[in-house]
């Protein structure tokens, strides 16, 4: 447990921030670097049966059982099969001013890089198949547009 | 760990022997002739005093002094431990918890108001003037006279244990000779032969003579802490025959000098109490701790150790499960080994967690004094069940809502005195608080025997605030339901205690937060009984493995009684879910269909029979795999709506299993089993 630097904060500060490129399906997210604890291999997952569809299993992460969510489910996109490139990143998020580890299945995690504050793209209201209020923000990377998601909202 | 805060560990202790010093005095109001009762509030105010000056607590040690002083007298047996007496003392003692806890923000006022209403009951009438230390002087004036001039003749017997608890005799002998010239002759005859000798014990005797005008009760303050490990007996000196001291002196052995004390010199005596009392204080402290050895641990580290303990269980799972895989024996012999270890560890751990409910009942009876005086409501508290152990933490959460409980069983069961006249019940109302084990389940039962619910009345408050339509078929118990309702208060006036309708959804609210049920029974004119059944749940559980389709889920093994197998016909049967057991119907739920698994049932299916309460149900499973170990882990928030599961746990290999939540599924399956009812009926 390092540095618990929420989301906005980082967001609201001048300059660039660190972050974890992931790959889900086509798209890339940036999640935050200061909310990534660990990044593991996949797991044997325990379905919860009743629970919400986005959190539909628990893992045992080093004697912790924690959630795992698919945001795959929540915005939308196609499930595809593990592959040899699946991980499973830890983050820890603030829900109801507790912190929470959730782990979040990623098709590829690319590498931890930084992207600029001064490259924020305003979030197009058309075009876009998921709801607003799970962005942050896009940025570019690399002639690329990547989306930096809202982990708070997009769980609770 | 070395930077304890001192004050803060005076404040703990103190909070201690305020529980003590309560409950000494509320049993005074029912016993008011029970010295031993007297003695123990008085020594608990005697250390607070103490310790309170040690740690810079002045206002603490004065006004305690003041306190002391007044209750000097009851101890001298002068004057009655009167229930006015008792309140005035009460107040005393909340006015000194807080001057311990906000010493800033507490009146000075209040204080002396207090002292001045014990001053009322210390001084019998006329005289109002005099300062508390005077009062002292009078009472001696009074009780002693015709021994004034006389003196002591004292003989101590100490119990040969005596040194090993800290107190040294030859201290007390010190302090003795505080009270006047003092001659002592020790007394050897038990003194074994030097092979028998144990060094630490004590085999020596005195007689001491002390020429002093103090009064008896001077005396026994000197050995007050010491009382229970020793004999001794105080005889005036002008009733001894002045035997004249044997002549033994010389022959006794060295470590055993006659001491023979002058009087300190007065100076030192004015600096000496603070130092005497301290001294008492640690005797006193270790003469308790005698009785049962206890050490104070930090809850923090407590919770810790139960991680702890919970991982090595983990651990220690999938080690036997390795060594179950493998051939070799001896890894086996240590897996067993380990497994015993870790199992009796775990015991030990979880007991250590555990606190009986007693410290948790004995608040309310000061709850219970005030609100029987405020309302002029006479009211006897019964408690039983106070050894029945629950984790602390649950404990901890159980204080609120019993106290709502016991407020509205008061302030709304009981009836006044001229009512229940008329009903022609005893002028005192009863309320009891009972705590028992049942199966896996601790019942915390708050019982009245006032005037009962009145459903007729809830009915027509919860019609007025549009809870239910106007002659909706309900049972009564439905209808009770309501009083759990947030703002629902039937009670005509709002009084400063209860009828503002907050209260008994917050009740029910951190009962279910718990994982536990209410229970509401009553009967018009005889009473009400609010039942509180709470899980014992704690850190681990000892668990029935079992497998519905490819995954595996935890049955808390506290809650199973049988396991039989489901017979082809039970099984083909759609539309009945009901099992014969013994010529029992027990209804049962497929664990398939719960936990939405795919797929067509394998062909030998188990029902495994669970039961709270009086509710049995059947599960039905794939297959038992048999008992774990298992160390529970809260779901996350994320899966706060899920309700079926009490918890997680991680299994041998490794994956995480879930815990099925017996009291909710019991609950489904009534439910279910009603509208089944209620479907053949239509």
């Amino acid at each position: 447990m390092t540095t618990q630097q929420p989301q906005h904060a980082a967001i609201a500060a001048e300059g660039s921030i660190q972050v974890v490129m992931i790959g889900l399906g086509d798209e890339k997210f940036a999640l935050d670097a200061g909310l990534v604890r660990e990044i593991i291999d996949p797991v044997p997952v325990t379905r919860v049966a009743g629970a919400k569809a986005f959190v539909p299993s628990v893992i045992n992460v080093r004697g912790n059982v924690i959630p795992l969510a698919d945001l795959r489910i929540r915005f939308g996109m196609p499930l595809t099969e593990d592959s040899a490139d699946t991980r499973i990143v830890v983050i820890e998020l603030n829900i109801d001013n507790e912190p929470v580890l959730v782990g979040v299945t990623a098709d590829k995690v690319y590498e931890v890089t930084e992207i600029s504050r001064t490259d924020v793209q305003q979030t197009p209201r058309v075009g876009m198949h998921w709801k607003p209020e799970f962005i942050c923000f896009i940025t570019k990377w690399r002639e690329e547009f990547v989306i930096v998601p809202n982990m708070e909202r997009i769980l609770n | 760990m070395s930077a304890v805060d001192p004050t803060e560990v005076f404040r703990q202790e103190a909070a201690e022997l305020f529980e003590t010093l309560e409950g000494a005095l509320l049993d005074l109001c029912q016993r008011p002739d029970d010295r031993e009762l007297v003695d123990s509030a008085f020594r608990a105010l005697h250390t607070i005093k103490g310790s309170g000056a040690m740690f810079g607590f002045d206002k603490v040690a004065a006004f305690t002094h003041e306190f002391e002083t007044a209750f000097e007298l009851v101890r001298k047996g002068e004057i009655k431990p009167t229930q006015e007496l008792i309140s005035v003392a009460l107040a005393a003692k909340d006015y000194i918890r807080a001057l311990i806890e906000a010493p800033d923000s507490t009146d000075a006022i209040i204080g002396d108001a207090i002292l001045d209403d014990l001053k009322r009951f210390v001084v019998p009438a006329a005289q109002p003037s005099g300062a508390a230390p005077r009062m002292e002087e009078r009472a001696e004036s009074k009780t002693a006279p015709e021994q004034r001039s006389a003196g002591w003749q004292l003989h101590l017997e100490f119990d040969s244990q005596i040194l090993r608890n800290g107190s040294n005799p030859l201290d007390l002998l010190e302090d003795l000779a505080k009270l006047g010239p003092c001659f002592a002759v020790p007394n050897t005859d038990d003194v074994p032969l030097l092979d028998a000798i144990e060094p630490e014990d004590c085999y020596l005797k005195w007689d001491v003579t002390l020429s002093s005008d103090c009064d008896k009760a001077a005396i026994d303050d000197v050995f007050m802490f010491v009382l229970d490990e020793m004999k001794l007996v105080i005889t005036p000196l002008a009733q001894v025959e002045l035997p004249a001291p044997a002549p033994l002196l010389q022959e006794t052995i060295s470590e055993a000098p006659a001491v023979a004390l002058a009087p300190a010199p007065e100076p030192e005596v004015a600096a000496k109490p603070a130092a005497r009392a301290e001294a008492r204080r640690e005797e006193g402290k270790r003469s308790e701790e005698r009785g049962i050895a206890t050490v104070r641990v930090q809850a923090e580290r407590l919770d810790e150790l139960m991680d702890r303990v919970g991982e090595l269980v983990i651990a220690q799972a999938r080690l036997t499960q390795l060594a179950a895989s493998g051939s070799d024996l001896s890894i086996k012999m240590i897996a067993e080994e380990i497994e015993r270890l870790a199992a009796s560890l775990r015991d030990t751990t979880m007991g250590a967690r555990m606190v009986p409910i007693g410290s948790l009942f004995g608040r309310f009876r000061r709850l219970v004094h005030d609100l029987s005086r405020d309302l002029a409501k006479p009211v006897e508290f019964v408690t039983s069940g106070e050894d029945t152990e629950l984790d602390k933490t649950m404990i901890e959460c159980l204080a609120d809502p019993l106290v709502h409980l016991i407020r509205n069983a008061i302030d709304h069961g009981i009836e006044d005195s001229a009512k229940r006249a008329a009903a022609g019940k005893t002028e005192q109302g009863r309320i009891e608080l009972q705590a028992v084990h049942s199966g896996a389940q601790v019942l915390v039962t708050v019982r009245d025997n006032g005037g009962g619910l009145n459903t007729a009345r809830i009915r027509a408050k919860a019609e007025e605030q549009g809870l239910i339509a106007p002659g909706a078929a309900l049972s009564d118990n439905e209808i009770h339901q309501f009083l759990f309702h947030p703002g629902f208060s039937t009670a005509q006036t709002i009084s400063a205690l209860s009828g503002r309708g907050v209260g008994m959804d917050v009740v029910k609210r951190t009962i279910e937060n718990m994982r536990g049920s209410i229970d509401l029974s009553t009967k018009p004119g005889q009473g009400t009984t609010v039942t509180l059944r709470l899980p014992l749940t704690l850190a681990i559980i000892e668990g029935l493995l079992i497998r519905v389709g490819d995954g595996r889920c935890i049955i808390p093994l506290s809650a199973v009684e049988e396991c039989v197998e489901l017979t082809a016909e039970d099984q083909r049967s759609r539309g009945r879910n009901f099992l014969n057991v013994r010529g029992n119907l027990v209804p049962f739920l497929r664990l398939r269909e719960i936990l939405q698994v795919p797929g067509a049932p394998e062909t030998h299916q188990k029902t495994i029979i669970i039961s709270t309460g009086e509710t049995r149900v059947g599960l039905v499973a794939d297959q038992i795999i048999g008992n774990h170990q298992t160390v529970i882990k809260s779901l996350s928030k994320l899966h706060s709506d899920v309700t079926i599961f009490s918890g997680a746990t991680i299994l041998g290999d490794g994956t995480a299993a879930l815990i099925l939540d017996v009291a909710q599924l019991v609950a489904l399956a009534q439910a279910r089993s009603e509208k089944q009812q209620m479907n053949e009926a239509a």
